[in-house]
């Protein structure tokens, strides 16, 4: 018996229960619809999240002032232990390491005319800008000679520049930082959002000197707040956070057993912790996808159990006019796999369309993949062949007579 | 002549729970090709158990069945559907079509089975429907055809795969005397291009198309009949 044939008896007889099929198919429906979503969700997640780890620079290594207890708390976290001396060391001492820069970060307010701002105002140097690999759109950005001479200069974030001068063109311009007049050199690049959810455009650079001496409170002009490291290699990113750590062990006089004064944090430690919530979220609906998925078999395992039933008469027509078992049992089998496939594509359909509103309202990132598609498509088949088998058995058992005089 | 039919001593045997019945006791007969034998006898003497038993869907309890020479006892399920599928032609008393299923696709099912071809299907098919007199009608569902007609779609049906043997289980049972006189003459016209018929009846008139006649009582065959090869009356 041919197979196209066996789709069609199959459908028609879909068909001539539309509502009831169209029930069946439910569970799968919102089972595979789930699947959808959930792999848009996990793939939205990562793609959102690579995206953000390319906007911070690539191979990056953190140092911060105070040391992490095993609980993530950072202690003294006010100190200032790093100096700029600890960034000249790490460059010319650490052989994995290709670039180092200093920052120190303070907030205030920004005043341009009667319009003012409150921003992060970070202290950087040209170096910063090059890990980062963020460059000016407008204007220029800061060079060795602005940090050098501490000149009173700043570079504008996108936010910032949109919120003092508009449209206009913030460049040439005096805006009042701490009350301190600067110069507009440039603005930059947008970014969007950091991993943490913060707008990296909303902030202000000045030269790190400049920051060191004007902006904020501290001991020592040499201080600085936080080191960027860039590894030479991704391979390296390892080699250079243990070079980094002894060399400033070192140079911090921190023996064994004494609590460092800094801290190190590697990037992927970040993007590591990112991938998890999203993970948790796909755990989720994978849980949800997976329960309906189930139960939605066993309804159909259940409407083609009545439906064998229903169908005793017919099944013993055909086995008296030639129908071997194996052609009954292709024929329960190709309906429920009917059923399963066209649940499927509806849920693929739904889960689509969810995924699309989800991201909308919720501004929750999401990718739908021809991957993922494939695999909700295939996975609904196994579901017709796994819970269609035995209903399909049942009817492919029946011996022809009893099923003739079935009433 | 070569035998069609060569039952030996079959016995058929329901069990239900506590209970037994025997509802053939000993049954042996033969069939030769071309013949065409009515079969009587009165309610629940065995006639359907030994009908569906020579139609391959019963087994029997005990006794020997050759079908065209072959022994039907040693088949499995799978050429016991071969031999239903390519041997046998079965008419119902209840026509047995498939409901919201056009004739014409009720007629090719045999053939869907025997593994030919759609198109090839359609036109053995629309050919059957038309040797039965239902040209113009292919496409009309069951419940768009009256009972006459339906038992035609069945006839149609269990000829289309040009079968050595034709069984009837009170084929006209159903149907009202004018209908009953239409769908004998078209059985006597089968029977005269060569197609053994076995049919069972209880009226007179229809048995009295065939030429020999069983009488079958309390599972025993109880009269065997010849009255002349196919004795018609026009
Ligand atoms: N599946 C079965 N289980 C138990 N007993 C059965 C079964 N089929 C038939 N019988 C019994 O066997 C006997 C013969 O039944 P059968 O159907 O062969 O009669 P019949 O001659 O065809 O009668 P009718 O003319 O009414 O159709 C009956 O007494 C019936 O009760
Ligand atoms: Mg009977």
């Amino acid at each position: 018996m041919d197979f196209l044939q066996t789709i069609k008896i199959s459908l028609r007889a879909l068909r001539t229960n539309k509502m009831r099929s169209f029930l069946t198919m439910l569970g799968i429906i919102i089972g595979i619809a789930a699947v959808i979503a959930m792999m848009a969700v996990g793939s939205g997640a990562s793609y959102v999240i690579s995206q953000q780890i390319a906007s911070i620079g690539s191979n990056i290594i953190l140092v911060i002032p105070g040391s992490t207890t095993s609980g993530g708390l950072r202690t003294g976290g006010g100190a200032q232990t790093l100096t700029s001396d600890d960034v000249k060391a790490i460059t010319s001492e650490c052989r994995s390491v290709s670039l180092a820069a200093g920052t120190v970060r303070s907030t205030g307010q920004v005043v341009y005319g009667n319009l003012n701002w409150a921003t992060v105002i970070t202290g950087a140097t040209p170096e910063m800008f090059e890990i980062r690999e963020w460059g000016a759109t407008a204007g220029r950005s800061i060079t060795q000679q602005d940090v050098d001479s501490a000149s009173k200069v700043c570079l504008l974030g996108q936010t910032v520049a949109e919120s003092l001068f508009g449209s206009a063109d913030p460049v040439g311009n005096i805006v009042r930082i701490k009350k301190i007049p600067f110069t507009v050199i440039g603005v930059m690049e947008r970014k969007g959002q950091s991993p943490q959810g913060t707008d990296q455009d909303d902030t202000i650079f000045v030269p790190l000197r400049t920051a060191q001496r004007n902006l904020v409170r501290s001991q020592h002009t040499n201080n600085i707040g936080a080191l960027m490291v860039k590894a030479k290699n991704e391979a390296l990113l390892d080699k250079a956070e243990e070079e980094i750590n002894s060399l400033l062990n070192q140079r911090h006089r921190i023996t064994n057993g004494k609590e460092p004064d800094f801290t190190t944090r590697n990037l992927s430690e970040i993007l590591a912790v990112a991938q998890q919530s999203s993970k948790a979220m796909s755990l989720l609906l994978g849980a949800v996808a997976s329960i309906s998925l189930i139960v939605g078999g066993i309804g159909i395992m259940n409407i083609m159990l009545v439906s064998v039933t229903e169908r005793t008469r017919e099944i013993g027509i055909r086995m008296a006019i030639g129908a071997r078992k194996n052609d009954i049992l292709m024929q329960f089998m190709t309906e429920a796999v009917m059923l399963t496939l066209i649940g499927g594509l509806l849920g693929i359909a739904l889960g689509a369309i969810g995924a699309t509103v989800v991201s909308k309202i919720l501004s929750w990132p999401t990718l739908i993949s021809i991957q993922s598609i494939t695999v909700a498509f295939f996975f609904s088949g196994a579901i017709g062949i796994f819970f269609g088998f035995y209903p399909a058995k049942k009817a492919a058992g029946l011996n022809p007579i009893d099923a003739l005089r079935y009433e | 002549m070569s035998a069609v039919i060569s039952i030996t001593d079959i016995r058929r045997l329901f069990i239900m729970g506590e209970q037994q019945f025997e509802a053939l006791k000993g049954v042996s007969f033969t069939v030769n090709k071309g013949e065409f034998v009515a079969i009587m006898g009165a309610s629940g003497s065995g006639k359907s158990t030994c009908m569906n038993i020579i139609g391959c869907l019963d087994p029997p309890t005990s006794g020997r069945y050759l079908l065209d020479g072959l022994d039907v006892g040693r088949m499995d399920g799978n050429q016991l559907a071969d031999i239903r599928n390519k041997k046998l032609g079965f008419v119902f008393q209840g026509f047995n079509l498939l409901a919201r299923t056009p004739a014409v696709e009720n007629v090719e099912l045999p053939l869907v089975y025997a593994g030919i071809g759609s198109k090839e299907r359609r036109i053995i098919a629309m050919a059957a429907l038309e040797q039965v007199g239902l040209a113009g009608k292919e496409f009309n569902h069951s419940s768009q055809l009256s009972g006459g007609q339906q038992q035609r779609v069945a006839i149609a049906r269990a000829l289309v795969n040009k079968p050595s043997l034709l069984l009837a289980d009170e084929p006209t049972g159903n149907l009202d005397s004018a209908t009953t006189e239409e769908i004998m003459n078209l059985f006597t016209a089968l029977n005269q291009s060569g197609i053994t018929i076995v049919m069972v009846t209880h009226e007179h008139d229809v048995a009295a198309f065939a030429g020999r006649q069983l009488t079958f009582k309390d599972g025993h065959i109880i009269s065997d009949s010849q009255t002349g090869p196919t004795d018609r009356k026009d």
